[in-house]
């Protein structure tokens, strides 16, 4: 068998990598996490201003970086899917969502969790705090809109589309709230860091980030090998994996 | 294509004056939505002030969206939604027209009802004008953006809610830019600000959002 760059697209040969990759990708959270998670709660040094409440930074920014990439993964597979009538791409798009909802959504949790201690409340109206929900609302449309459609070539296709208006209007979201927020009234308190941090709190939050990677990248292959399941249920092949 | 356009638009037009009452229907819903408030909040003049723009433009655009799903519903039900798209013209043209006889239908009479409103909330004639100005160019976008959620959430069985759904997040920025501007001056600053950011969104929806809307119209009747 050739290996070209589209061999993974056929569902059959996804099916069969990504059922090596599955365990292997849990194996790499399990452990990445556990290190971050050891060096952030331990290794780390306590915060000078803070103390350790600073240390929900290890969930709080990995989970928020990971939120606003998988929407744009989302949107980018779903285009793919749409342009090239790869199934494959949209099953992706579509195993996408819930995962990115899921870290919008812890984003947002862990820094209720935050706020409450440093700024003494659990909510601000701040830009990055409401274009979050606002990504958290996107992501809740997509999978309302593709659930609610019954054919699976429309709902791919819509949610294609609407995934692509979310991903263009994004940006023009953050900066209407930002500028919402200055033109309206200075914050009084911003979740921008000290511009220096130590050395092992970067490098947990690092392992933290690559632990979330393996962690979607896990979800989105079990995920899109059930949509691979239910959606080609009639297909030669699968009948044979029953065997 | 203009034919087209203008034959789609005067339809529209047709149906509603032919159907007053339920033509009507999202303007009575912003009078009463917005009369709701001062019972909610309580009728300090004060308050109300404040509150006064981004009521108006809350229940404007829930009115919007309330309204925007029968744009293509009723003619999708019956099958002329269809054979409009037989048409040898891009439906973008059809999608532009349905978005500027919605506006017509919807945005127009809210925008003409909320100097009225603002006065129940005792709003400063300066407020009341930066008011309509910003309704004159967020309400096209509501309804450019409704169309876009109306022609997504085609035949599906909780159409009306999920287009609620899908397309608020995306009139964000134009609720932001159009409260604003009124709350602007309110304080006693310029809103040229707050207007021209607005029509810089119409003019980017009004260029974008018909196509959108004609590829989603192309998906939905496929």
């Amino acid at each position: 068998m050739s290996l070209t760059f589209f061999t993974f697209s056929s569902p059959p040969q996804f099916y069969r990598l990504t059922g090596y990759l599955v365990p292997l990708c849990w194996a790499a959270f399990a452990v990445l996490s556990a290190i971050g998670l050891y060096m952030g709660f331990f290794v780390a040094p306590t915060d000078a201003t803070q103390g350790d409440v600073y240390r929900v930074i290890f969930i709080h920014v990995p989970a928020a970086w990971m939120s606003m990439l998988l929407y744009l993964v989302m949107a980018f597979w779903a285009a793919i899917g749409w342009a090239f009538n790869a199934r494959l791409a949209s099953m992706v798009a579509r195993a996408a969502a819930p995962t990115g909802a899921l870290f919008t959504f812890l984003a947002l949790w862990t820094g209720a969790l935050w706020g409450k201690p440093t700024w003494g409340t659990w909510w601000v109206w701040d830009a990055r705090l409401t274009s979050e929900l606002i990504l958290l609302f996107l992501y809740l449309g997509f999978m309302a809109l593709v659930e609610a459609i019954d054919d699976t070539r429309r709902a791919d296709q819509a949610g294609a589309l609407l995934a692509i208006v979310g991903a263009v209007n994004v940006p023009i979201i953050y900066f209407s709230v930002k500028w919402w927020n200055t033109l309206h009234q200075g914050a009084s308190v911003s979740p921008t860091m000290a511009p220096k941090m130590a050395s092992t709190m970067l490098t947990a939050m690092m392992l933290m980030s690559l632990a979330f990677w393996a962690y979607a990248f896990a979800m989105v292959f079990m995920r899109t090998r059930a949509l691979i399941l239910e959606r080609e249920r009639g297909a030669h092949w699968i009948n044979e994996l029953k065997d | 294509m203009r034919a087209l356009f203008v034959a789609v638009l005067m339809r529209d037009m047709r149906l509603a004056a032919r159907r007053r009452i339920e033509s009507l229907l999202p303007l009575v819903f912003f009078v009463v939505a917005v009369s709701l408030f001062p019972l909610g909040v309580g009728p300090e003049p004060q308050t109300l002030r404040l509150i006064a723009p981004g009521v108006v433009w809350v229940c404007a655009l829930l009115a919007s969206m309330l309204s925007v799903n029968s744009l293509y519903a009723t003619d999708h039900a019956d099958g002329s939604l269809e054979q409009m798209l037989l048409a040898p013209h891009h439906p973008v043209v059809i999608a532009s027209a349905k978005a500027l006889s919605h506006w017509l239908i919807t945005g127009l009479p809210l925008m003409i009802t909320a100097p009225v409103i603002g006065l129940l909330f005792d709003l400063s004639s300066a407020t009341l004008a930066t008011l309509v100005v910003g309704l004159l160019l967020g309400t096209p976008i509501l309804s450019l953006l409704g169309g876009l959620g109306a022609a997504l959430t085609l035949g599906l069985r909780s159409g009306g809610m999920l287009l609620i759904l899908i397309v608020l997040p995306l009139a964000t920025p134009a609720l932001i830019f159009g409260a604003g501007a009124a709350a602007t001056v309110e304080t006693g600053l310029s809103a040229s600000g707050h207007l021209s950011l607005l029509g810089a969104l119409l003019i980017a929806t009004a260029v974008g959002a018909p196509w959108a809307t004609a590829a989603a119209l192309r998906i939905s009747t496929e």
